[in-house]
């Protein structure tokens, strides 16, 4: 190992670490795509559905590297479809359900700006391989970006409704951004390694940027929330568990099969 | 002709699952713009004469030249039908986008279903063009008072049926569509050209997740043969009533917004059909099906006519649902459509103060 600050974190955090990422795709990918067919305009069908294929897309190529650091052979359809929901490093805040259009974008755009900041410190990290990852989820984490500030801005300063709409959506979801910031052992082990940015760091930019973007659209900040939710630690919401029946149903009902 | 060379039915477009047929059972597409209708009827005749020599040239009909009034209310209810089949085409296999077997899969089936959504768009726009707005075409879709294709009333039940959907549905509206790209209207000729070539491989796809279910495990060729089973006749039908009971078939080819006949396009959808189910070493469940030598067609049995004129008056297994689900999902989104609407005049009126301050 060499002296630098920098020393290689243990394999199990960087691959602790990669699946969180992955997962944390995955999961809002999977939810987004319940949408598809059922948008207000046929324009947001699009949108959202752009959305979820690029997520599917990040969770398929950080599901590959995860399975090459955890080196037992198994495929990215076979960590996504067979582990159970312990196994999920996922943030909590992405397998909320979707409830109505406000509150999927406001979910969105809370993930998204994360995303952006952290895919952001990433693209210049020590894993080569993660950074390459991180540098083309970073061009569609833009996006998701602006698409989901945009219709909160438009949702926040539209009319009472909805106004009333989006702003319980963001009081109900606000509790679970704590864990996006809270380092645990992993998270300290891949900063110290050069690989992960400071929660602290990323806090201050998201922080920033989810302020305009409230300030903009007439929506009050909530206070943060104390309750210590770990999903990236694998302890999940009940919703969960029933997202996961309906995406690895085929799976798990016909053992080996090839698809 | 060996069979890892098999066509896949001309390799053009998939949907397409509007019928000009079910025109026969479309009410309520009359209500055009009144300003592109009028023209005094001293010039009708100098104007029909002029028009159908420029369709008999083979030349495009654009939005801004004179047409019948016919040929227009035609080819609002075609491709208003057309479009409203591609909306309501993403729901059934849209059912199983949550429940696709792997992520490619899931990639692949979102990316499908949300091409449907921009064929629904462009041919929205196209319909436009002739005087008439999307938000009237889709009222009249959710009012349930025009028709979309019969064929998205039928259940998707397994995963299989997403692979019998993309072989067998995308193909047969392959049939259907290849031929529009050459119509007389010029915005709905290039709008099909344009969904042909976004098109092209969704109909592989769909036979790749065939090809894999027949060449898996047992339970999985049950499953592509239980698909094919429910899809085949539903899909044989897609083409409309046969040639002796439909009324548009002949003005719809003299104006070239049709080039071939219903049972002219579902003989060869069925030659370069059944041929792919052999090689699936599937059968298709039509005991008369055979290969006729005399005239290089396979001959096949009698259509239940009676089921396809039950599912287009509405009495389909997923009738019911399919529109509550587009109705639902546009009652949903009206406080979001209002917000939007509200935000852009709000946006408007600060500009305007702006400016004034200024």
């Amino acid at each position: 190992m060499s002296a630098s600050a920098a020393s290689a974190p243990s394999e199990d955090a960087r691959l602790r670490y990669v699946l969180r990422l992955a997962d944390t795709s995955l999961i809002l990918g999977q939810r987004l795509a319940e949408w598809v067919g059922h948008a207000p305009a046929l324009e947001e069908d699009l949108g959202l559905a752009n959305i979820a294929l690029d997520l599917i897309g990040q969770a398929r190529l950080l599901l590959s590297y995860a399975a090459e650091l955890e080196g037992r052979g198994r495929t990215e359809d076979e960590l996504a479809f067979l582990r159970d929901a312990p196994q999920f490093l996922n943030l909590t805040l992405v397998e909320q359900p979707n409830g109505d259009f406000g509150r999927t974008l406001v979910r969105q755009l809370l993930v998204s700006a994360f995303q952006l900041e952290l895919y952001e410190a990433l693209k210049t990290c020590a894993d080569a391989r993660l950074a390459e990852i991180a540098a083309k989820a970073l061009k569609e984490t833009r996006y998701h970006v602006r698409y989901s500030a945009s219709w909160v801005v438009r949702l926040g300063d539209g009319t009472a409704q909805s106004h009333a709409r989006v702003q319980d959506a963001l009081d109900e979801l606000w509790p679970f951004t704590g864990e996006l910031f809270a380092e645990d052992d992993v998270d300290a082990a891949m900063v110290a390694a050069g690989i992960a940015p400071r929660a602290a760091a990323v806090q201050a930019r998201w922080s920033a940027r989810i302020d305009a973007v409230l300030t903009e659209a007439t929506l009050s900040r909530p206070a943060d929330s104390v309750f210590p939710w770990h999903g990236k630690g694998g302890v999940h919401t009940e919703h969960l568990g029933y997202m996961l029946a309906e995406m690895q149903f085929l799976q798990r009902a016909y053992p080996g099969a090839e698809w | 002709m060996t069979h890892s060379e098999l066509p896949y039915a001309n390799s053009c477009v998939r949907l397409g699952h509007y019928d000009p047929e079910l025109a026969v059972y479309t009410q309520g597409l009359d209500s055009l713009g009144k300003d592109c209708l009028q023209t005094p009827s001293a010039d009708t005749a100098a104007l029909t004469a002029r028009f159908d020599a420029k369709v008999e040239r083979d030349e495009k009909i654009e939005p801004k030249e004179w047409m019948p009034d016919a040929y227009r209310r035609t080819l609002v209810r075609q491709i208003s039908q057309h479009a409203h089949s591609e909306i309501v085409g993403m729901l059934p296999e849209g059912n199983w986008i949550t429940r696709a077997p792997t992520l490619r899969r899931k990639a692949v089936l979102i990316a499908k279903v949300q091409d449907e959504g921009g064929h629904g768009m462009y041919l929205y726009s196209a319909a436009e063009t002739l005087g008439v707005s999307r938000d009237e075409l889709v009222a009249q879709l959710l009012a349930g008072t025009a028709k979309y294709s019969s064929i998205f009333n039928y259940p998707t039940l397994t995963w299989a049926d997403i692979g019998a959907i993309g072989w067998l549905v995308d193909g047969a509206a392959i049939m259907n569509q290849i031929p529009i790209c050459r119509c007389s209207y010029g915005p709905y000729a290039r709008a099909m050209v344009r969904i042909c070539r976004e098109e092209s491989f969704h109909q592989r796809q769909g036979f790749e997740i065939m090809m894999t279910l027949a060449r898996g495990t047992p339970a999985q060729r049950a499953m592509a043969q239980d698909a094919l089973n429910r899809w085949w006749w539903p899909s044989v039908m897609m083409f409309g009533p046969s040639d002796a009971e439909s009324q548009h078939t002949a003005q719809s080819m003299r104006w070239k917004i049709k080039r071939f006949t219903n049972d002219e396009l579902r003989q060869h959808f069925i030659d370069v059909t059944a041929p792919q189910a052999d090689f699936l070493k599937l059968t298709v469940p039509d005991p008369e099906l055979r290969w006729d030598e005399a005239t290089q067609h396979y001959r096949c049995g009698e259509i239940d006519w009676s089921e396809f004129h039950r599912v287009v008056k509405g009495h389909g297994p997923c009738n019911r649902e399919r529109l509550q689900a587009r109705r639902s999902a546009h009652e949903q989104g009206r406080w979001v459509r209002e917000a939007a609407s509200a935000y852009a005049e709000k946006t408007r009126a600060r500009a305007r103060r702006l400016e004034e301050s200024a």
